[in-house]
């Protein structure tokens, strides 16, 4: 049999997944380095009778998007960091609302309009905290193309199942590399679509505290007359100051991914059986911190990779069984210090948690981190 | 139509009474609309209200089809975002002058530029009544609010001259006294397959009225009436136009619609 593989570039690999997922709705407002995803969504969305629109900012691109995924659609953007930053206030309604969506962040350097075609890992703690408020996040965060591919599923099926918008973390090397991706890869695996009322239809409660924590969600137009919101609302989706109503609504945003850390929670680990120096690492770090646990082992020091793909939840229980079972954990990211604090806030103190990060633009090579790494085990 | 009926058919009774105060006049605004949904025999399935935030923005709570009480400014792209990915829905926008005008603005240029068939009624009160009577961009000029305590040094927006400059292809002017005339208006604005817009002028006692000296509700209601002039009767009679505000049909042209344009792409591939 003929094999179903392609070379890629990895936004054109999104694209790719998101219409495997089902895509069939893209709002959006073009920036480097995640332009190819909305090109190559308006190519392809009219051919299966999808629609693309571009916008006139990422505020209105963010706010599309979610008006077609009340419609029923399974809706996506794509942005990089100033992009980021003007979708925050409409995607903390998306998660007060529970609307499913997908958002890609292609990360470049920042802040502000920073080094647009360099590649950086500094919207991480944005991804979870960037809009007010507390609220539920998802964020994933693939390594390759291929896997950029099969997350970019994932991330629908996560928004879908959850009823929430989830953040499909990228960076400038992953988005613009090619690799080549099997597509029969991901032959088997669950598309899923949102749950749907069956209820009469004015009984439907939108916003019902259901046991699962997720109700199900009418299409507009399918009948089920409903009220949406951004202010805190009640079961029927009406606004509310009852302190209790409050208590109970915000909880549930948050414990519907609480609760299901479990399915959402997805990693890879690298040699870490008897691993005595963890690295911590994702995206296209994570490349060069497998081949630096080669390196490093090649000379005797038995190293590991643990590489979170979700990002958001974090992943609590892993990450401190990984801190009892290791002597020293390097964190490793572009940027300053973000996730290196979240592995230390659970990490055991008998465990050496270091650091190494970077802001220049430039990837952190392999030979930078095999060096941190004996300095940092002396 | 009975107005017993609108209430029942188009309103969630247990929601009222709204919020407004006495004397506001987005309760008439937000009735107008709803007789001219009824007029029309719209399905109200398939009839979605979105607004964004503002005193005016509340109403889509009150009315009983699929309804969205968005962000502050963005109504019109969330609106966008359900026209463009269901065409068969009929959707209108009910939105403030602050959140059209100021931190929608750039989304309404694009929205009408588009003609993508949204009917859109704002909801002018020359103020930011929510916050409490903050100058807005239909504050006219030299007039107080709280953050205009020496007047307002802003010139005035005519948000329909803006509108037609845009792109609508139906834009139009009355006020909350003249309800049966902005029913009409608004059916016309249904009717057209393209981007209406409407501006309702209404008033807001509380603030705007409190401010600026303008009496109370019933005053302000009346100079609504006499302060306004039809622009078939200006264009016969332009002496007796001089200091009023003009209402009624400014612009009715026909272009082809935005999703229309694009279900012509869709068709290109469906042959294929
Ligand atoms: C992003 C954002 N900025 C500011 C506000 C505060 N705010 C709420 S309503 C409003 C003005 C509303 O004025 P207008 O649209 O004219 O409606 P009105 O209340 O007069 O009907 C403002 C500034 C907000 N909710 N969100
Ligand atoms: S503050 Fe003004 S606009 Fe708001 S409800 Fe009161 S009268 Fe109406």
């Amino acid at each position: 049999m003929e094999k179903n593989i392609k070379l890629l570039q990895g936004n054109e690999a999104c694209v790719e997944g998101a219409l495997a997922a089902g895509m069939n709705f893209f709002a959006g407002y073009p920036i480097t380095p995640s332009t190819e995803i909305a090109e190559l969504s308006a190519q392809k969305l009219p051919r299966i009778g999808g629609r693309f629109i571009q916008m006139e900012d990422e505020i209105a691109g963010m706010a599309a998007t979610l008006g077609g995924a009340l419609t029923g659609k399974k809706a996506m953007t794509a942005t990089s960091g100033p992009g980021f930053s003007l979708k925050q206030e409409n995607l903390g309604y998306g998660c007060i609302a529970e609307i499913p969506c997908v958002v890609v962040n292609v990360q470049r350097g920042g802040p502000s309009t920073g080094l647009p075609t360099s590649p950086a890992q500094g919207d991480i703690m944005q991804a979870k905290w960037g809009t007010h408020g507390d609220h539920p996040v998802i964020a994933l965060y693939p390594n390759s193309v291929q896997e950029i591919y099969e997350v970019t599923i994932d991330a629908f099926n996560n928004a879908e199942k959850y009823r929430t918008p989830v953040i499909l973390l990228l960076d400038e090397v992953i988005a613009h590399m090619r690799e080549k991706v099997d597509f029969d890869s991901v032959k088997g695996k669950e598309v899923f679509d949102r749950k749907k009322p069956t209820c009469p239809k004015d009984e439907y409660l939108a916003y019902e505290n259901t046991e699962d924590l997720v109700p199900p969600m009418a299409d507009f137009g399918s009948g089920y007359r409903y009220h949406v919101t951004g202010l805190v609302h009640d079961q029927f989706g009406f606004p509310s100051n009852n302190s209790e109503i409050a208590d109970t609504q915000i909880r549930r945003l948050l414990n519907k991914i609480e609760k299901n850390k479990k399915d959402i929670i997805k990693y890879e680990e690298y040699k870490m059986d008897d691993a005595e120096v963890a690295f911590v690492a994702f995206g296209s770090t994570s490349r060069s911190a497998k081949e630096s646990v080669d390196k490093l082992r090649s000379e005797g020091i038995k190293a590991g990779l643990y590489r979170p793909i979700t990002i958001w939840p974090f992943a609590d229980e892993k990450v401190k069984e990984i801190s009892e079972n290791v002597k020293n954990i390097i964190v490793a990211e572009m940027n300053l210090g973000q996730y290196v604090n979240e592995v230390k806030r659970v990490s055991s103190d008998k465990c050496k948690v270091d650091f190494y990060g970077k802001i220049n633009g430039h990837l952190i090579t392999p030979t930078e981190l095999t060096n941190f790494v004996k300095e940092a085990i002396r | 139509m009975k107005v017993s009926n609108v209430v029942k058919d188009n309103f969630r009774e247990d929601k009222l009474p709204h919020i407004w105060c006495p004397g506001c006049g987005h309760g008439i605004l937000m009735h107008a609309i709803a007789r001219a949904v009824s007029n029309k025999g719209l399905d109200r399935d398939k009839v979605v209200v979105v607004s964004g935030i503002g005193c005016s923005s509340r109403a889509p709570g009150y009315m009983n089809f699929n309804t969205l009480h968005t962000t502050h400014g963005r109504a019109l792209a969330f609106a966008t975002g359900i026209k463009m990915s269901q065409p068969d829905l009929h959707v209108i926008v009910i939105t403030g002058d602050g959140d059209a005008a100021a931190i929608g603005g750039n989304h309404l240029i694009h929205a009408c530029r588009r003609n993508i068939d949204l009917t859109t009624i704002v909801f002018n009160n020359n103020i930011y009544g929510m916050t409490g009577g903050q100058y807005s961009p239909t504050t006219p000029t030299n007039d107080y609010g709280t953050t205009a305590p020496y007047g307002n040094i802003d010139k005035t927006f005519d948000l329909c001259d803006l509108a037609k400059a845009a792109g609508a292809t139906y834009v139009a002017r009355s006020t909350a006294y003249h309800a049966r005339i902005i029913e009409k208006l608004i059916e016309n604005g249904l009717d057209n397959k393209g981007f209406s817009f409407i501006e309702g002028i209404s008033v807001c006692p509380t603030y705007y009225g409190r401010k600026n000296k303008k009496g109370n509700a019933v005053d302000m209601m009346k100079s609504l009436k006499e302060d306004t002039i039809d622009i078939r009767i200006a264009k016969k009679k332009p002496e007796l136009a001089e200091g009023k505000m003009l209402i009624g049909e400014f612009h009715n042209s026909e272009e082809e619609e935005y999703t229309a344009r694009y279900d012509k792409i869709i068709d290109l591939f469906e042959k294929e």
